[in-house]
């Protein structure tokens, strides 16, 4: 097994030992351009067969989206919207869901088991499955509602970012594949220079709303979006401002002994190895950022 | 509205809370246990192919275990677009991008197979009967209903009773050799799925 | 493709209609997504449904299924009475200005010389009139009443604004707003493309669909241009390669016309197929019909195929009638044919009505069906319950399944939509037993003529001494093949001998060996040649289709040193009219070709004699004799102009192009008896239906994928909220939809997306069927979409009618 330096962790969960942080790996991001996407899926085929994940065979229930959820074998998905903002003038919007990587990751943050949630210096957040406890706080912790638990194994999965790719230098599965180029990737910087130029060239088409969706109150996404309407973005189904202050219902609800119980239940279950032993250094930057935008 | 925490104060609620009942003290230790998995087209076989879907053609890159030493067998275990192809520049669409389902897919037909005439069941049988007996039946229609020549008596050397339906998905070698032999044969009820 | 894919990025306009190229060929719409972001080209799409071609389009307008020529005939109408033509290009590249016979006419849906009886039309009148020296007679004005031009006024005059959008339920502003950016790019600095597919091909007027719009291109002067042309985006990844080949009854490898009944001598063929200039100085390629037709023959019968015999013409089978698909499996429903061998293709699911395909492959004697997968044809004689409701026992047909390889686990090329051959390479073996096509097929014959030769037979010779030069005789290798398609000269080609000098030795012009070019191909049976389109692509420098030199030095997406382009390697055919008639680039930002006062040259292959002077005035449509492109085409089966003629099933009761009673559907469209009793009426079956494939699936095949059984399981149709609320229909309940041919049972999607049309002030509702699922597969199972679909073609082509029908739809 590596250690942490070789794989540049910046964060643990659960954890409490500090993460080398010396060195410093480029940040990446995945730009995903609303008005080049046709909706074809070839992401999350290209997903399916890079990851060794092939989900059920559901049935149509109506709608374009299959299959109908992102699921533990589902780490993309086609969202599909028919929306009349203008009157009399049909726009199909079609979004690609799944994890977007988010600097301040709420599973990561909710997540009891140590190591179980990882992110690495260039953005990317990852499950370490085999540290994983199926606990699902990961799903309560998240704002965009993508982990999902398995059934077969009771552990929780998402999109890696292809992790395993990115390791050797090089893009995602689903960047590589989408015909239009409406996924990209690059350095964040670079991504996000790019997603405001597109904007930008919406604007001038005559998409008079269109923006960058990089919310900065989970420290901004390495997965980001130029949509069509930036100002509604709950039009293809993306909260407007999300934040990890959904934490908050999360820990008034489940009180201190209880979760100290799971987590005892869970160690003397093997599934832990690692054990927090004290307040966790977080990067001044980003307590600054969230706390700045709580304010 | 919501009382909102940052990190830090998460990590005071929650994990420096509950240190105080320290699964340290149950004697687990830190191990590192984190690692991408394993990248898995690392020493695979790579061939240049063409997707055999529509008529974009793109460029794939077939990834076949082993290294084409003789006592591996092949297996074909990923594909993905070729880069380097001026088209699809590494792209491929859904059907493309899943096109090792198709070739791995279980609705593969392995062995010569024939159905007799009422029966509900496929028979395996050998190439060499297959081809022996298809051989059989061409001839003997041929034979029977070959026309030399019309009312007219213009030589016409066709055969019209057998029909060849050619695919769209077949190299243009074995086109150019369908056409030749079925031609060579007399037939004339011939064409392709490219009609439709 | 006239151009390429890549080339699509050079375009300043787009036009989708007639296809869905967003889902049907993704990686190829890659290149319209270019051009929206570095050209700023506009996007418009035309369709009856909002595709997801639609989804990314700067402009969308619904059209009711069948009615494109309405659509297009009103732009016709438009550029002309808005003088937004190009003119000069209009002039010198086509027939504009030639006259037309006296005595042609167009009256009240019928062209001049319509045989009812026949359905069929004597062109006596139509065409151009000859002067004394046999060339077209011209009038430069175009004033006369008889000139192309004039008469293409007069006919699409009656095709108005108002008429088009109530024909074709396009609201006329939207028609309208449509028509100007197109007529926009006349410029000379502008350009448009179009993007179709099957959307217009499988109609009873499919071809003239496409003839319409290339007659826009012209009028727009937008062929042969970087950015521009006519473009088929074609199927399967061979699709183009097999029609080059020509596996088809009416043509040869490279479309050389098969002989019929009527050539009664390789002498009267040749005269009927060689082509002669109809105007001054014109290529008129075909001149050379005769070196390609004899080179076939050598490539075919070698050593047998002599000049005393005639080069073994009488091997050749001549044709009595017409025997496409349609045709055949009426043949074998009316128990005419007695063996039928599908080689990767799935008939009784990709032809119409599949209660008629399924009682016609009953009949037969014996079936072979080579495919990799399994098929529906394969096993149309099993019992699936109501997917497939058959009795085996009463099936007498003997079938044969025979395991093939994919493109995966063969070596050899495809040649794609831009008409580029590419070399793949095996990957792995087949599972199990599997063999490629082209071994099957050598088998089979190989076995067939150890049968002629051991026991003799009817005409055995053809079969004897078809050349069959290949190392291992049962398993051919692509590269002998392609080696013997490309050509080769079999002795050193000598220079003529010069007339004024004939003792001056001969010179060796080109050595025996692999031909570099077609244009080397000889008559006199020095050279063989399988397909003189392909000639060249194994040139003396070796396999050119594997070549992958990706570098594009003009930056314009020609890649000339990837694979090979027939013809010569030419990526834009026509491209001789990218330049004026004085030999300059139309546009500075897309020069192609042009003349140097020498010769031509430039970033592509040019698609003319490299040294005609422009002022020779050669014409850049070589292929025709005239030099010129046609508006005004007597080869069409149901007239020079395209007309508007209603699907055969329509949902509205007349043409409102015509009030004649015989005129609503194409005269000349090919019906058979019973299929014509089978067509439903609107009283009955009230809604118009079509067919089409959504993105995440191709055709029959991916079913079996399981990837893409995720991301689209199960059968389903679609229609409008309008008419799921007036059914009391529940978004994704089961449905059955009927036609008057048979049933679909499917989930039903309740969309925006499909709105119906408002056709002459009457609501017609839509119902969308994909066509994807089968009674095999990895995906759910369903019903075949072809049990509804109607059993007639397209009268030039022959293609079926999938794209417009009636149907009733209630819950299942």
């Amino acid at each position: 097994m590596p250690s942490l330096q070789s794989l540049d962790i910046a964060a643990r969960s659960a954890t409490t030992t500090p993460s080398p942080s010396v060195r410093h790996t480029t940040e990446i991001a995945k730009l995903i351009d609303e008005s080049k996407c046709i909706g074809c899926k070839a992401c999350q085929v290209a997903c399916m067969n890079w990851n060794d994940l092939r989900d059920d065979v559901g049935t149509n229930v109506g709608v374009y989206d299959n299959p109908s959820d992102l699921s533990p074998s589902s780490w993309t998905l086609m969202r599909f919207f028919e929306v009349e903002v203008e009157k009399d003038k049909l726009e199909w919007l079609i979004r690609k869901d799944g994890c977007m990587h988010c600097a301040e990751p709420g599973c990561l943050q909710a997540c009891p088991s140590p190591g179980a949630i990882v992110k690495y210096s260039n953005g990317i957040v990852d499950f370490i499955s085999e540290n994983c406890i199926g606990c699902g706080y990961c799903i309560s912790g998240c704002p965009f509602n993508v982990p999902r638990i398995s059934k077969v194994d009771n552990k929780a999965y998402k999109c890696s970012l292809c992790s395993d790719r990115i390791a050797v230098g090089q893009a995602p599965a689903c960047v590589k594949t989408c015909p239009t180029g409406a996924i990209s990737f690059g350095s964040k910087e670079d991504m996000s220079i790019y997603a405001e130029k597109r904007a930008g060239e919406l604007r001038e088409r005559g998409h008079k709303d269109a923006g960058v969706y990089d919310p900065q109150g989970v420290g901004g996404t390495h997965v980001m979006y130029v949509l069509k309407h930036a100002d509604r973005p709950e039009l293809v189904g993306l909260p407007k401002n999300p934040s990890i202050s959904t934490m908050v219902g999360l820990w008034k609800g489940v009180t201190k002994p209880i979760a100290t119980a799971l987590m005892g239940m869970a160690a003397f279950a093997g599934f832990l190895h690692y054990v927090m032993v004290g307040p966790k250094e977080v990067e001044e930057d980003g307590e600054h950022k969230s706390e700045k935008e709580q304010a | 509205m919501d009382v909102k925490v940052s990190r830090r104060q998460f990590f005071k609620i929650s994990a420096g809370g509950m240190a105080t009942s320290s699964l340290a003290l149950m004697g687990y230790a830190p191990t590192a246990v984190a690692e991408a998995r394993s990248f898995k087209l690392a020493m695979t076989t790579e061939h240049r192919s063409t997707c055999p879907y529509c008529s974009v053609s793109c460029g794939l890159i077939m990834y076949t275990l082993g290294d084409k030493s003789k006592n591996v067998k092949p297996v074909i275990m990923h594909v993905e677009g070729d880069p380097d192809h001026p088209v699809n520049r590494g792209t491929l669409c859904p059907k493309g991008a899943g096109v090792l389902d198709m070739i791995h897919s279980p609705n593969r037909v392995k062995y010569p197979a024939v159905r007799a005439p009422g029966s509900d069941e496929w028979k395996r049988i050998s190439w060499d009967e297959a081809i022996t007996r298809i051989a059989k039946h061409m001839k003997d229609d041929r034979d029977k209903n070959f026309i030399e020549k019309n009312a007219a008596g213009t030589t016409v050397n066709r055969w019209n009773t057998t029909g060849f339906l050619a695919s769209s998905a077949a190299s243009n070698e074995s086109g150019y050799l369908s056409v030749k032999t079925m031609r060579g044969m007399g037939i004339v009820a011939l064409d392709t799925q490219a009609r439709i | 493709m006239t151009n390429s894919w890549v080339d699509i990025k050079n375009t300043d306009l787009v036009l989708i209609m007639g296809g869905n190229a967003a889902e049907a060929h993704p990686c190829g719409f890659k290149w319209v997504v270019e051009a929206m972001q570095q050209r700023k080209a506009k996007l418009i799409v035309v369709d009856p449904r909002f595709t997801r071609s639609a989804a990314v389009a700067d402009t969308y307008a619904p059209i009711r299924m069948g009615s494109d020529i309405a659509f297009l005939g009103g732009v016709i109408n438009y550029l002309l009475s808005n003088n937004k033509i190009h003119m000069e290009y209009v002039k010198a590249y086509t027939d504009a200005t030639f006259m037309t016979k006296e005595g042609f006419n167009f009256d009240n849906g019928f062209f001049s010389g319509y045989n009812p009886e026949k359905r069929n039309y004597d062109k006596a009148t139509w065409g151009y009139e000859l002067g004394a020296d046999g060339f077209v007679v011209v009038d430069d004005t175009m004033e006369n009443p008889r000139c192309v031009f004039q008469q293409m006024k007069k006919h699409y005059s009656r095709y108005t604004p108002e008429l088009v959008s109530k024909i074709t339920g396009t609201p006329k502003d939207a028609f309208l707003k449509i028509a100007e950016q197109m007529g926009a790019t006349a410029a000379p600095n502008k350009v448009m493309t179009i993007l179709y597919a099957l959307g217009w091909t499988q109609h009873t007027i499919g071809s003239q669909n496409i003839r319409t719009m290339a007659m826009i291109q012209l009028l727009l002067g937008n062929m042969g241009r970087p950015g521009g042309g006519v473009n088929a985006l074609r199927g399967h990844a061979n699709v183009q390669g097999i029609t080059d080949m020509c596996l088809y009854s009416e043509v040869l490898p490279g479309y050389l016309g098969a002989p019929v009944d009527g050539d009664v001598s390789r002498e009267a063929y040749l005269k009927r197929l060689t082509g002669k200039p109809l105007r001054p100085n014109q290529m008129a390629f075909t001149q050379n019909f005769p070196k390609w037709h004899t080179s076939q023959q050598k490539a075919w019968w070698g050593d047998a195929a002599t000049k005393d015999n005639d080069f073994a013409f009488d091997y050749l089978p001549k044709k009595d009638a017409a025997y496409d698909v349609l045709h055949m499996f009426d043949l074998m429903f009316q128990g005419k044919m007695n063996g039928f061998v599908c080689q990767g293709f799935n008939p009784l699911a990709a032809l119409p009505n599949k209660k008629k395909l399924s009682a016609a492959l009953a009949k037969l004697k014996f079936l072979v069906v080579a495919d990799p997968l399994e098929t529906e044809t394969a096993e149309f004689w099993k019992n699936f319950g109501p997917l497939n409701d058959v009795d085996p026992k009463q099936i007498q047909t003997e079938v044969f399944r025979l395991p093939t390889t994919t493109f995966a686990e063969e070596t050899g090329s495809f040649t794609n939509s831009s008409r580029t051959l590419q070399w793949k390479e095996k990957a792995a073996d087949a599972p199990g037993q599997g063999k490629p096509d082209s071994e099957i097929m050598a088998r089979i014959f190989v076995k067939i003529r150890e049968m002629y030769r051991k026991d003799g037979g009817k005409v055995p010779e053809p079969i004897l001494n078809l050349s069959w030069p290949y190392q291992v005789a049962e398993a051919p290798n692509p590269g002998e093949i392609m080696r013997e398609y490309s050509g080769r000269a079999m002795v050193d080609l000598m220079s003529p001998i010069d007339p004024k000098n004939p003792k001056e030795p001969q010179k060796v012009v080109v050595p025996a060996g692999q031909l570099a070019s077609f244009a080397q191909l000889r008559d006199d049976g020095s050279t063989a040649c399988g397909n003189w389109l392909y000639c060249g692509s194994w040139s003396p420098a070796g396999n050119l289709s594997a070549r992958r030199d990706n570098s594009d030095p003009s930056g314009l997406g020609v890649f000339p040193g990837w694979g090979y382009s027939w013809p010569a390697n030419r990526r834009i055919l026509y491209n001789r009219a990218s330049a004026d008639p004085a030999g300059k680039p139309w546009d500075a930002s897309r020069k192609y070709i042009s003349w140097n006062g020498k010769a031509w040259g430039g970033v592509d292959v040019p698609d003319m004699r490299p040294n005609a002077a422009p002022e020779e005035n050669v014409g850049p449509f070589i292929m025709n004799p005239e030099g010129v492109a046609r508006l005004h085409a007597i080869g069409m089966a149901e007239g020079p102009f395209p007309e508007h003629y209603e699907p055969f099933e329509t949902p509205v009761a007349s043409n409102l192009m015509n009030t004649n009673p015989k005129a609503i559907s194409n005269p000349a469209a090919r019906v058979y008896k019973g299929d014509m009793e089978a067509f439903g009426k609107a009283s009955e079956f009230p809604y118009a239906a079509t067919t089409y494939r959504l993105t995440e699936h191709q055709h029959f095949w991916t079913k079996h994928a399981r990837s893409n059984a995720i991301v689209q399981p199960s059968p389903f149709v679609e229609i409008g909220e309008d008419l799921a609320k007036e059914k009391g229909f529940k978004n994704g309940e089961m449905v059955k939809v009927k036609s008057n041919r048979g049933e679909v049972r499917a989930a039903v999607v309740v969309t925006k997306r499909i709105k119906g049309f408002d056709v002459d002030g009457k609501k017609v509702h839509m119902v969308g069927i994909p066509i994807h699922w089968g009674f095999k597969g990895v995906t759910q199972n369903g019903y075949l979409a072809n049990a509804l679909t109607p059993y007639v073609g397209d009268a030039n082509s022959q293609t079926p009618e999938f794209k417009a029908f009636l149907v009733n739809i209630e819950k299942a």
